[in-house]
């Protein structure tokens, strides 16, 4: 068995857990479960976004013992619906990553337009574009194709497959559809069972 | 030069306008009359004592009495300013923040323009000392009770942009940075807009009333614009502290967005 990217033992925060999970570097940790599980806050824990019990490692280093700014860089949460705050795509980004914004159908000049012609599939699409500049070992993502229609809900699935496999980064995905979690995790998880 | 002093009829003619202006905005069916009135009895009272307190004050001289009123009107000042926020921290800093930063840079200011500027004898005479404290104190409370407000409210509003700016890895300052920059911007607002339109469009009430107390006008000015210039810097310094120190209270040390340390609103 490969050693974990991410693990994390007796995780508790609100409803949620206590959850052990351990996601090994390239593979994608399905989670599910009613609302109110804690599915959002197991990536918020993850993340470090939320005051939580039980340790997280990053490639054996604790999440307590890494400056938050670089932990949350390298442990990337998602959020289901994108917030942006200036007004063009490109100012929230460094340097776009053409390939990826291809892969993902948007051409350069993308940068320019303004954020509230955007549709909800575009935000999110852009969303996940913007979390992946920093190149996350982990990333969390929080029902990532929840605005989606089909052709765009696969070009973010094979996406989110060729960073795993070119980076050996671990995915976390959260998704209320049985279907999308046999397509893409390794392992799953189910929350909120007794 | 003298005053020519009010008799008790010209200020009951004064009161009969605001109560006039109370009945018509009852016919109105505005829910204002009974605040006016309230405030302008509030007024009268306050007034009243604060001028009683001054005669004792003025004739006594007594350093001890003097902290006291001090002390007396900065705590009222910090009422005032956690009063006018609509979510405010939790535990002792909802109070504790405006009054410390009103401590310091109003009490600060009026130490050093007594001591370096105006230097009565002594000087903390309480013909200086305590007009020139009233003034800062009122116009800080204003400026740092706007800047607290627009802070907690913006924090609050702004809680999804700032959750994915820390997300993104950025730092809590760089993350709360556009909410404490609005937060400083509406409490300087006020002192700026004043500066700006002394003169030209109002005339400042201090130097109105050293006029009218037969001061000539150009030693009228210069204290005016004394007290603008102390009055932003006790401002901006206040505001700039108080809306630091609680957007750092509102992160904790992981710089996680901590929104359960503000009250529910009010």
């Amino acid at each position: 068995m490969s050693p974990s990217r991410i693990r994390a033992t007796g995780l508790r925060s609100g409803p949620l857990g206590p959850v052990d999970i351990a996601v090994a570097a390239g593979t994608c940790l399905g989670v599910s479960g009613p609302s109110g599980s804690g599915k959002s806050l197991l990536l918020r824990a993850l993340a470090d976004l939320d005051p939580h019990d039980g340790e997280v490692w990053l490639d054996g280093l604790a999440q307590a013992a890494t400056p938050p700014t670089d932990w949350r860089r390298r442990v990337t949460w998602v959020a289901a619906e994108s917030v942006w705050w200036a007004d063009t795509v490109g100012e929230h980004f460094r340097a776009p990553d053409q390939s990826a914004w291809a892969d993902l159908g948007f051409a350069p000049e993308v940068a320019g337009w303004e954020i509230r012609r955007l549709s909800s599939g575009e935000k999110q699409r852009l969303g996940l574009l913007r979390a992946l500049q920093s190149r996350p070992a982990v990333l969390l993502l929080d029902e990532p194709t929840s605005a989606l229609d089909r052709v765009n809900t696969e070009r973010v699935e094979a996406l989110i497959a060729d960073y795993r496999a070119d980076t050996g980064a671990a995915v976390v995905w959260v998704s209320h559809d049985p279907a999308q979690l046999d397509r893409v995790a390794d392992a799953r998880l189910l929350l909120g069972e007794a | 030069m003298h005053v020519i002093p009010l008799s008790p009829l010209d200020l009951t003619l004064a009161a009969l306008l605001v109560v006039a202006l109370a009945g018509l905005v009852w016919a109105q069916r505005l829910e204002l009359a009974r605040p006016l009135l309230i405030a302008a009895v509030r007024t009268a009272v306050q007034l009243g004592l604060i001028g009683l307190v001054l005669e004792v004050l003025f004739s006594s001289m007594n350093p001890t009495l003097i902290a006291l009123v001090a002390m007396f009107m900065l705590a009222v000042a910090g009422y005032e300013v956690m009063s006018r926020q609509q979510r405010r921290l939790v535990g002792f800093w909802g109070y504790g923040v405006g009054t410390v930063a009103m401590f310091v840079s109003s009490f600060g200011v009026a130490v050093l323009t007594l001591l370096v500027m105006v230097q009565p004898e002594p000087w903390y005479a309480p013909q200086y000392a305590i007009p020139l404290l009233g003034m800062l104190l009122g116009n800080t409370m204003t400026g740092i009770a706007l800047g607290l407000d627009r802070l907690t409210q913006g924090l609050w509003r702004e809680r999804p942009q700032i959750e994915t700016r820390l997300a993104l890895g950025e730092s809590w300052l760089e993350a709360s940075a556009a909410v404490r920059h609005e937060a400083l911007r509406s409490a300087l607002t006020p002192i700026i807009n004043s500066m700006a339109a002394a003169g030209v469009v109002s005339l400042p009430g201090m130097m109105t009333g050293q006029i009218l107390g037969g001061s000539p006008p150009m030693e009228a000015v210069k204290y005016q614009i004394l007290m603008m210039f102390l009055i932003s810097a006790g401002t901006g310094f206040g505001a700039l502290g108080a809306v630091q120190f609680s957007a750092r209270r509102l992160f904790d040390e992981r710089q996680r967005l901590r929104l359960e340390r503000l009250r529910a609103k009010v």
